[in-house]
């Protein structure tokens, strides 16, 4: 670890659902600001391995290293604290409340704010400040005060976003951020994605091969819970396991 | 901040907005001063109210803001009213400290509950709360030699308020002394709801699963209000002991724990003005129809339950704002 | 001593018996369709007084009185689960809790309308009377039937379950709904018809019980903490769970109830939440 700057590190991670092995010696490492791409066929255990990763699924074994530290004990909100954080791919929002709420929550619950019930929810001035800079980061500005039910559903995909960023991650985990967005928007959306942060680290799954070729730095090939491969676009694109298993069935699929 | 967009404004301003007084609710509190004048020969019924809208208080900020699901919130009703009649019984009848005593004890013994309730939910929950109700119940019961047992606590006497304002039969003095308590603990109430914790507690509402994804230890959040919500029921059950002068078993039945949850489903939960709206309209409505034919009270309720839940999911308030166009 | 807690442990399980009867059908329906009833004790009202109705207005005996009681409260059932409780499987646990409340209100308010609030007798006939002897005990006659009946009915519901088409559909939907759907099962004439029969089966279990507990209209609200204790602790969806939580609760309660009176009930409750808090899901509680 010393000569590269990895900020979340996995070490042979392992997890079975009776005899179904979901995730099989996963060890990965994401290097500060990274943009990876996390793919793979259907069922390939890409968002058993994100659950794995925040803390929602306990692994049978292998190590979790964030910035060198083990969190594998750690629960998922503690880890959150310490800068790992992920989206939904089914939004995960709060319907009634509006979008500067609820990235005003998110912050105040990240700088500890969060327990005052003796302030006002209008003198956190700072918070509220920072909820909605980030929402002008993201577009959101003008829904800022809408409720998030009422939002059109590529926005509440931002909101998704917005709210883990309030969290300040070091990595940020995005389980399948277009999910459902028209290919058109997704694009857009995926633009918005690339212009985060550069000390932020980002792993996403994608299944449209061109927003992944376009946005990746670097792309690992899940296939039955194991890595396949883990290289360059240009390398994944040409090699002929990746495919034979994932290109063909989408095309397939297709 | 944004100028492009008019209609938006300032964040800043429309947060502020939203827990802004509206000319209503001075209206409202104003008009809570009207039985002094229109009706005093009611005041005794308008303190039970108000005591009652206080406990339908307590139980709207678990229930209606965190989203606990609760059935047995009368056993912190009921530790406070017995633990102001024991020590008024054992010689301390001075009521103000009294109430701060017995909010206190059932603050205590909702701290420690909180950490049982905030393990279990669905099904579970609503049994842990029903179990922990009738428990309390039952204890006190078994517990004649401190409680009277079925009998009631006798020998109650609380001294006048600041040695001046002795309770009087009338109730001036009573509905007084719960009027404002109950405008103190919707102060409280309301600065907790409009605070960034009050607005955790709608998170963990709206989206629970959310709550660890954004670092968020919402258990402590629910623990949290639960002992806060916790004293003030015990705060309410005390009001009813010193303005009484009587407890007894009923002041932690699953009957109360059950008819204040039916006050906030008709008034509205998550809305505090629900709850007290609640407590009037059942109180009331079962004083003037209970002298008519008391059997069939419940039958009313229950009709009024069913209708509620079908088509007024927010509450008679909740059906009013969306009727007059309000965002809820 | 050995004879008292032989009889204590007689008697209790078969008040255990008579509560797994009207409990085993809510925790089916609790486990199908997650739709928290708690109206489910007031079928069982209603099947009690039917069976007072047959008895004493068609002159029907005890043995026919006990399937009209199981019909009349399946028929009015399902009506209520088509029309109205649909409505609510997906309107979240608060709303259903107080519209089955409501519902009880009610129904205990129409009880007191038609019947008063006198405890119904029913005449049993002589058969079912007085009690047997062995090994220097009495042992009644009518809750050795009791026991009887529920074995019947225990060993008809799971080789129901285990057995018949119904029964897989059931047992398919209870562990994944949406799966069910997908493979082109009806899922909602399911839910109509494990709804029916469950609560069938507590208007079975409140004839029963007129003889053992009595009747009147309170019955709903009485019975509805014993039954939900036994489905919350036995665990949804469970028919084992709930016949072992019955006879545990009605050992329990009967026990305490003799050998403790001042704290029996509070020894229940205590349990009920200790189990609770270890088991949350019930002691053979799946999900």
């Amino acid at each position: 670890m010393a000569g590269q700057d990895f900020v979340l590190t996995t070490q042979a991670l392992k997890k079975s659902f009776g005899k179904l092995e979901v995730a099989r010696d996963i060890s990965l490492s994401l290097p500060r600001g990274c943009r990876y791409a996390l793919i793979g066929p259907n069922g390939a255990g890409k968002t058993t391995l994100i659950n794995l990763v925040n803390g929602q699924l306990k692994p049978d074994s292998g190590r979790i290293l964030l910035e060198g530290e083990d969190i594998t004990r750690l629960l998922p909100a503690d880890r959150v604290r310490r800068g790992l954080t992920r989206t939904f791919q089914i939004n995960q929002l709060f319907p009634d409340l509006t979008p500067i709420e609820s990235v005003t929550l998110a912050v105040t619950e990240r700088d500890g704010t969060a327990g005052q019930f003796w302030r006002s929810l209008h003198s956190h001035t700072e918070a509220i400040d920072e909820a909605f800079a980030i929402l002008q980061q993201l577009g959101l500005a003008d829904v800022a005060t809408r409720l998030t039910r009422t939002l059109a559903y590529g926005q509440q995909r931002l909101l998704e976003i917005a709210l883990a960023l309030a969290t300040r991650p070091k990595v940020l985990l995005l389980d399948e951020p277009a999910a459902g967005v028209p290919k058109d928007e997704s694009a857009a959306l995926f633009e918005v994605i690339a212009a985060l942060p550069a000390d932020i680290s980002v792993l996403f799954i994608e299944h449209d091969m061109d927003i992944v070729f376009r946005f990746a730095s670097r792309i690992i090939v899940l296939v039955a819970g194991g890595v396949l491969v883990e290289d360059t676009p240009d390398e994944v694109r040409n090699d002929p396991r990746v495919r034979e298993v994932y290109l063909g069935q989408a095309a397939h699929h297709g | 901040m944004n100028a492009a967009n008019p209609t938006l404004g300032d964040p800043h301003v429309w947060l502020k907005r939203q827990s802004r007084w509206s000319p209503f609710e001075i209206l409202f509190w104003l008009a809570a001063l009207l039985p002094f004048f229109l009706f005093p020969t009611y005041l005794t019924l308008a303190s039970q109210v108000a005591i009652v809208a206080l406990f339908a208080i307590s139980v709207d900020l678990v229930l209606g803001y965190a989203g606990i699901v609760t059935l047995g919130h009368a056993m912190f009703f009921g530790l406070g009213a017995y633990a102001a009649g024991i020590i008024s019984v054992h010689g301390w009848g001075e009521p103000l400290t009294g109430l701060i005593f017995a909010g206190a004890f059932a603050g205590l013994i909702g701290f420690i509950v909180s950490f049982l309730i905030v393990r279990v939910q669905h099904l579970a929950l609503i049994m842990v709360t029903l179990g922990l109700g009738f428990l309390t119940l039952e204890l006190a019961n078994s517990m004649s030699w401190l409680t009277g047992g079925a009998d009631g606590l006798r020998g109650i006497s609380t001294w006048p308020i600041f040695n001046q304002f002795r309770f009087d039969l009338w109730g001036y003095t009573a509905y007084s002394y719960s009027l404002i308590a109950l405008f103190v603990g919707f102060l409280i109430s309301r600065r907790i709801v409009h605070s960034s914790f009050g607005l955790s507690l709608r998170g963990i509402r709206e989206n629970v699963t959310r709550m660890p994804a954004i670092g968020s230890d919402y258990k402590f959040h629910l623990r949290k209000i639960y002992t806060i919500s916790a004293a003030m029921a015990g705060v309410a059950g005390a009001l009813l002991t010193q303005t009484t002068n009587t407890v007894a078993l009923d002041s932690l039945s699953f009957q109360r724990s059950a008819d204040v949850v039916v006050m906030l489903i008709l008034g509205g939960t998550g809305r505090l003005y629900g709850a007290i709206l609640g407590a009037i309209i059942f109180l009331i409505a079962r004083d003037q129809l209970s002298g008519v034919n008391p059997q069939y009270w419940y039958f009313w309720i229950g009709v009024l339950l069913m209708i509620v839940v079908l088509f007024m999911p927010k509450g008679i308030l909740g059906f009013l704002a969306r009727i007059a166009g309000r965002r809820d | 001593m050995i004879n008292q807690i032989v009889i204590v442990l007689f008697d209790g399980f078969a008040f255990g018996m008579l509560l797994f009867v009207l409990s085993v059908g809510l925790s089916v329906t609790l486990g199908l369709m997650n739709f928290i009833n708690l109206a489910h004790g007031a079928f069982g009202m209603l099947g009690g007084y039917i069976a007072v109705l047959t008895m004493r207005q068609l002159g029907l005996p005890f043995l026919l009185a006990l399937p009209a009681a199981f019909l009349a409260a399946a028929l009015v059932s399902v009506v209520f689960e088509r029309t109205l409780f649909r409505r609510l499987y997906k309107a979240g646990e608060l709303n259903q809790v107080l519209f089955t409340i409501g519902m009880v209100f009610v129904a205990a308010a129409l009880a007191t309308y038609f019947f008063g609030t006198v405890q119904q007798v029913i005449p049993l006939p002589s058969w079912l009377r007085g009690s047997v002897e062995f090994a220097g005990m009495r042992f009644g006659v009518y809750r050795i039937f009791i026991i009887v009946v529920a074995l019947a009915v225990t060993a008809i519901l799971v080789f129901g379950l285990e057995r018949t088409r119904l029964g897989a559909q059931i047992r398919a939907s209870v562990d994944n709904q949406r799966v069910a759907q997908g493979l082109g099962m009806n899922v909602e004439r399911t839910f109509a018809i494990t709804f029916a029969l469950g609560s069938g089966l507590a208007g079975l279990g409140g004839a029963l019980a007129i003889e053992i507990v009595g009747l009147d209209p309170s019955f709903g609200f009485h019975f509805l903490v014993y039954v939900l204790i036994v489905v919350s602790v036995g665990g949804l969806g469970s028919i084992t769970g709930s016949f072992v939580g019955a006879a545990l609760l009605g050992i329990g309660d009967v026990a305490g109830k003799y050998f403790v009176p001042e704290i029996g009930s509070f020894l229940i409750y205590l349990l009920l939440v200790a189990i609770l808090l270890v088991r949350p899901r019930g002691i053979f509680g799946k999900r």
